[in-house]
């Protein structure tokens, strides 16, 4: 245990002097969470249109008028010629085309259409904004048939609310999933280049002639950077989220840090264990990527797990980032506690041991 | 040997090979040189003589060009060292050997391959070439390894492989920076034999070479003494020992310190072991062997070293010291045999064993970020010393080895022998009864060196430790009480040094050392078997302000290299082909399969009608129903349901009778996206549900003001997100691995040192990082053309356009793409540095500001700014529609041109960012 103590507080020294690390370190729970949620557009932000008015009614001006930021750019007129080419060039990702005589028909009670383009590359975009232009323009028209005839045409209402976060504002949800990249990326390199680098300059070797054994060595390395990436997550969220962003967070910080401990616990020993696969530090860096990339994009924290097919969201389960999307997502936005958490929290610690265990196997031929 | 011809006076009239003026340079607080003026003679062998970090290698890389002067003037060959243009003149003239064996040469390529590398910069034909070659190989016995890469060679035909690589181009001015540290006596007379050779043939050449072997020096025509940076003496060999009265040349040097570092030495003389005979036996190897796969590096070595004694271990890098020690310290498990220290065996897990033991390693492997107090505190406490015994022995350590002064400072800021004398502290913290010491010497200076030893005398006469050391140096090998001669893993002999030199009849240890080896080595031993012969016949040409063929010799060269690491090769390409997999299933952005559940506080015809238009589309699954707000609350708290509707008691009944009603939805808002979505279509769903039940109830009236609104997706009918993803997965991969790729491929070489060659030779440095930019960008393009055809035929997405198109950009983006990883690789120095920093400027802009999901044009602030400037956001554009749309290069001139220019502004910022030379 005290050679645990010791050799931890040796890393966090050997941290404290490598300034190009704290930097990083700094830089990915302020700057970084700052820069990535606050460029995130709001659910629909200047999502471009343009409009193809052939009818050049009363109507359809009032139709082109109804669309202006910050949902929509304000809408160019253009001819049914120019909307093809602007949408192959991708300048545009609707195209409203009002055709002639629309409000005529329309009064007439002959049922006319009108078309929506939507560019469905940009599925994002597609989806949501296509619903916007579909109720703006049944509001105009309906507002617009109100003001001829006075005629109200009774309607079911539909009340909608979003729980947790009413504005459904992206910022929030951008932070937190940048402050958990942060935790991932940053224990899984700070252990696992660190362990490279310290056998490259010999001093594991040298370790190991004194009465340390290889558990000692990683546990000292997970704590200690465990803890640095702790305390660094805590600062970020109670700083710079809560804070600077002013993102309110509902549940207990308490029982997100303890979520964090153990997502760290696994993380760490996943760096260890990768540093341990690679040889040398351009492999280290394809490792990362290769690992890296699916943890985050595959987790929950991009887009909905449910969506995912089957046999993926399979595989993911064993990756400690899912659980820990899912528990901070419950326990910061929708404010759940330990009642509703607890199966995540197991699943971390049984990941984590796996890990650990897997990793000391590892780091044990590694030393040879 | 190289005795010179014509005698001293050439020194003297000829113009100097090189004159420096004032000269001053410093690594950060570190004074390398300080003030340095000096002309050094032309046509002769000058030896640059002193210990470790004098600055003997600053003042060689400065005149040899790699390194750029701070202060003073570096005259060589008659011009400027600080102009760029005379540095390329001169290129071609001067060749460069820096320290470190086979630093400059690229392990894995073969002999061959290395020394045509050479070639190929100096601009040599091939015809040419494959002569010049053949003809150095076999003039340093290196023809029958040809084929043997260069990692695996022994430090002495490193060396002679280094000088070959050296004389490929017929320079006048040859510059060896230690040629000969750590190789074996044997292959270090072959050397200076065969410099001696080629001076014959060439008596124009001037050498320059830094030693720290005195005894080499000595055969030298002129020297030059350093200590701190500054020049104490300049002359010859019998010059320096007139002026000094010494016998040899290490007293000369020690006579030549300044009062104050000469102060307190003296020459060590170890008093003979008390002849107590049969004392306990604190090392015991019996047949140790190591194999690593089919080579071994230890085979069958016995030795029994009773206890106080000091045993030395000789041989050259590589032949099996260091293992041995290693298994001696429980470090490497042995393959065969036993050892045992103190009666013990060796296991690699018995802990308490290593209580007795203190192991100094090779390099210098205490940890630089902590002062010296803390390294000793540090292992104190890893050895489970009594917490209140601590500060007394760290006190009694830095008494014993002279550290007092330096308790708070970093290792290093320290001078070599201190740092060595730091490590003996440390091993030494814990009492231990044996110390195992590899090579704890190289690089220290001789009055350093005299008062280790006089240390190690101590620690052995007085307390009986037992001291095991490996040494290149024979005067420290004749102290030992006892030596061992190893090669190639064997022990040759061991005796004592005056026995073994008795034994062969010898004059001095290294004669006895290098009879032994020559007998070893038997075959391998050959000496040159012809003096290269110097022509002139094709000079190598000129050097041109753009030449293809140097920038060829470093695409030939990074290719091999990159075809010798199938590792790194695999990892990028098979890497490349899950991630597409993996991300193209994995990001769906059809959200489907969502959960809902409703309060039906109704329960009419109307409301189950109602609840039937949502679950019975495709993007939801109704749940069981929701008693009341409580379970409501607690459900979607734990995540369980999206969507929750609440259908108001009576609903049924004022629909019935046209009396406004409304229905409640509430959404689970912690994923704004998915809350997005399924917001969008809870409201699709209200609306279509309105219109059916209008047309059923009164279809008369519902037709006035009627419309319907058609959507065309355009480009992706079926709204599948494979089409939307996978087109873009290909930007995207496409960007961060060959960045990164590029990037280290660069950084590499400054870590390793390979980056010399790029100094010092006449290549530029828009060929240099075109060169090593060309087979990257050939992996890129494999790795599109794979992941295009994975795109096409595994995940079947439509291909509609002009693959030409798609092609071409593709070739410009990998370009843009790895040229970005060159302007990182220009001003980072670390492969940790560049991994983070490639991942920083890559990851982030491409996936989130280039249009992968928000389409540019959505950004705000600084994220739109680069969306619009970076290659990603164009190449996206290009891929969508040459996938998608059917487009060709006509449709997408508008991403094409911003495209076309990344790639060249990106490496004319990386050629601006590089130096040509170390700073």
């Amino acid at each position: 245990m005290r050679n645990i103590l010791q050799l931890g507080i040796k890393e966090l020294r050997g941290l404290a002097r490598d300034v190009v690390l704290l930097l990083l370190i700094f830089y990915s729970f302020t700057l970084s969470i700052h820069t990535a949620s606050t460029a995130m557009p709001e659910a629909l932000n200047k999502a471009a249109i343009a409009v193809v008015d052939e009818d050049r009614s009363q109507l359809s001006a009032r139709l082109s008028g109804a669309f202006y930021p910050p949902h929509f750019t304000l809408p160019p007129l253009i001819t049914a010629q120019q909307m093809d080419r602007r949408m192959d060039a991708g300048q545009d990702t609707f195209a409203l085309d009002i055709p002639p005589n629309f409000q005529r028909e329309l009064l007439a009670g002959r049922v006319p259409s009108l078309q929506l383009n939507v560019d469905a590359t940009r599925m994002t975009q597609a989806f949501t904004g296509g619903g916007y232009v579909q109720s703006i323009v049944s509001e105009e028209i309906a507002g617009f048939l109100n003001r001829q005839d006075g005629a109200s045409v009774t309607t079911v209402g539909l009340a909608l609310r979003a729980r947790y976060n009413p504005e459904l504002s992206k910022a929030w949800f951008g932070a937190i999933n940048e402050v958990i990249s942060s935790i991932t990326m940053l224990s899984i390199i700070l252990t696992g280049a660190a362990l490279i680098r310290e056998r490259e300059h010999g001093t594991i070797e040298h370790l190991l002639t004194m009465p340390v054994t290889p558990f000692e060595i990683m546990a000292s390395k997970i704590w200690s950077m465990g803890l640095v990436v702790l305390l660094a997550a805590t600062f970020s969220l109670v700083v710079v989220v809560q804070g600077l962003l002013e993102v309110p967070l509902q549940g207990s910080l308490a029982l997100f840090l303890l979520g964090t401990a153990l997502q760290l616990f696994a993380t760490t020993c996943l760096g260890i264990y990768l540093a341990t696969l690679a040889g040398t530090m351009p492999q280290f860096g394809l490792l990362l990527i290769l690992v890296l990339l699916p943890m985050q994009v595959l987790s929950g924290g991009m887009t909905p797990r449910e969506s995912m097919p089957e046999v993926i969201q399979t595989i993911m389960l064993l990756a400690p980032n899912t659980h820990f999307v899912m528990l901070a997502q419950s326990v910061l936005f929708r404010g759940a506690g330990l009642d509703v958490v607890w199966p995540q929290l197991l699943a971390l610690v049984g990941i984590g041991g796996a890990l650990f265990v897997l990793a000391l196997r590892r780091f044990r031929q590694f030393l040879r | 040997m190289a005795s010179r011809p014509a005698g001293d006076d050439r020194a003297v009239t000829a113009p100097p090979v090189a004159r420096l003026e004032q000269v001053a340079l410093s690594h950060g607080a570190n004074k390398a040189l300080d003030g340095v003026t000096l002309d050094l003679p032309a046509g002769c062998v000058v030896g640059l003589i002193g210990p470790d970090g004098v600055g003997k290698s600053s003042l060689l890389a400065l005149i040899a060009g790699a390194q750029a002067i701070q202060q003073g003037r570096v005259e060589v060959l008659g011009g400027d060292m600080a102009q760029a243009a005379h540095r390329r003149r001169s290129g071609p003239r001067i060749a460069y050997m820096p320290q470190g064996l086979g630093k400059n040469l690229y392990p894995t390529l073969s002999v061959f391959e290395n020394v045509d590398f050479f070639g190929r910069l100096f601009g040599h034909g091939k015809a040419e070439r494959a002569r010049r070659i053949a003809g150095l190989l076999r003039s340093t016995g290196l023809a029958r390894f040809a084929d043997r890469p260069a990692g695996k060679l022994s430090g002495g035909m490193k060396q002679k492989l280094g000088l070959c690589c050296a004389l490929i181009h017929d320079p006048e001015l040859l510059i060896l920076d230690e040629p000969t540290t750590g190789v074996d006596p044997l292959s270090r007379r072959q050397f200076w034999e065969l410099i001696a050779a080629i001076r014959a043939g060439q008596p124009s050449l001037s050498v320059l070479v830094a030693t720290a072997y005195m005894e080499e020096a000595a055969r030298f025509d002129w020297l030059v003494a350093m200590e701190a940076g500054r020049v104490l003496a300049t002359g010859t060999p019998g010059d320096l020992l007139a002026q000094t009265g010494a016998a040899d040349l290490d007293a000369a040097f020690i006579a030549l310190l300044p009062e104050a570092r000469r102060a307190g030495h003296q020459a060590v003389a170890i008093p003979p072991r008390p002849a107590a005979a049969q004392a306990e036996i604190a090392i015991e190897a019996d047949h140790l062997t190591m194999r690593f796969g089919d080579f071994t590096a230890v085979d069958d070595v016995s030795f029994r070293i009773p206890r106080g004694e000091i045993f030395g271990f000789l041989g050259s890098n590589g032949c099996g010291k260091t293992t041995t020690m290693k298994m001696l310290t429980g470090l490497l498990p042995a393959s065969a045999g036993t050892a045992k220290l103190f009666g013990q065996p060796v296991a690699a897990q018995d802990v308490a064993a290593r209580r007795h033991v203190g192991y100094m390693s090779q390099a210098f492997s205490l940890y630089t970020e902590l002062t010296v107090r803390q390294n000793l505190d540090l292992h104190a406490r890893l050895f489970n010393l009594p917490p209140e015994t601590i500060p007394d022995r760290i006190a009694e350590m830095c008494r014993r080895f002279g550290l007092e002064e330096v308790m708070e400072a970093l290792p290093e800021s320290l001078p070599l022998g201190m740092r060595q004398r730091l490590s003996l502290a440390v091993a030494m913290i814990h009492a231990p009864r044996l110390l195992i010491l590899d090579e704890p010497t190289s690089g220290v200076d001789p009055v350093a060196r005299d008062a280790f030893w006089r240390i190690l005398a101590e620690l052995s006469r007085q307390d009986q430790v037992t001291i095991f050391v490996s040494t290149h140096f024979m005067n420290e090998a004749a102290l030992c009480d006892r030596i061992s001669l190893m090669h190639a893993g064997r022990v040759l002999v061991s005796d004592t040094p005056q026995a073994i030199r008795e034994a062969r009849g010898a004059a001095t240890l290294e004669e006895a050392f290098i009879d032994h080896l020559q007998e070893a080595m038997g075959a391998e031993a050959t000496a040159p078997e012809a003096p290269p012969t110097p022509d002139t016949t094709a000079p190598a040409p000129a050097p041109r302000g753009f030449d293809p063929r140097r920038l060829g010799a470093y695409a030939w060269r990074e290719a091999l290299e990159l075809q010798r690491d199938p590792i790194r090769t695999a990892l990028a390409l098979i890497g490349s082909l899950i991630l597409m997999f993996v991300i193209g299933y994995g990001i769906n952005l059809d959200v489907e399969n969502l959960t809902f559940a409703v309060l039906d506080r109704d329960g009419s015809a109307a409301s189950r009608d109602y609840r039937g238009q949502i679950g019975g589309s495709r993007y939801f699954i109704e749940q069981s129903p929701i008693l009341d707000y409580a379970d409501l609350d607690r459900r979607m708290r734990r995540g369980e349901i999206s969507l929750a509707i609440e259908i108001p008691a009576g609903f049924g009944r004022d629909l019935a009778r046209g009396r406004p009603v409304e229905i409640g939805a509430w959404i689970d808002g912690a994923m704004p996206t998915r809350a997005e979505t399924v917001r969008g279509y809870v409201q699709g769903m209200h609306a279509a549900w309105l219109t059916q039940r209008a047309r059923e109830g009164h279809a008369a009236a519902a037709a006035l003001g009627s419309f319907t609104l058609e959507i065309r997706y355009r480009y992706n009918p079926d709204v599948q997100s494979l089409v939307a993803i996978v087109p873009a997965v290909i930007p995207l991969l496409l960007m961060m691995i060959p960045a990164m790729l590029a990037a280290l491929s660069v950084v590499r070489e400054k870590e390793l040192g390979s980056i010399l060659n790029f100094y010092v030779t006449p290549v530029t440095r828009l060929e240099f990082l075109l060169g090593k930019q060309a087979p990257y960008v050939a992996l890129a393009m494999m790795n599109f053309l794979m992941l295009a055809g994975f795109a096409i035929f595994g995940f079947g997405v439509n291909f509609t356009g002009s693959f030409l198109a798609l092609a071409t950009a593709a070739l410009m983006y990998v370009i843009a793409a790895t040229a970005m990883g060159l302007v990182i690789s220009a001003f980072i120095s670390s492969q940790i540095a560049a991994i983070f920093g490639t991942a920083l400027i890559t990851l982030i802009p491409a996936v989130q500001f280039s249009g992968m999901t928000d389409p540019v044009s959505s950004l705000e602030g600084v994220g739109a700014f680069i969306g619009q400037i970076y290659p990603t956001s164009h190449f996206m554009t290009i891929a969508r529609g040459t996938f998608s749309k059917a487009l060709s290069f006509g449709d997408l001139g508008g991403s094409f041109l911003p495209l076309a220019l990344a790639g060249p502004v990106l490496i004319g910022l990386a050629v601006l960012l590089l130096r040509k030379q170390a700073r």
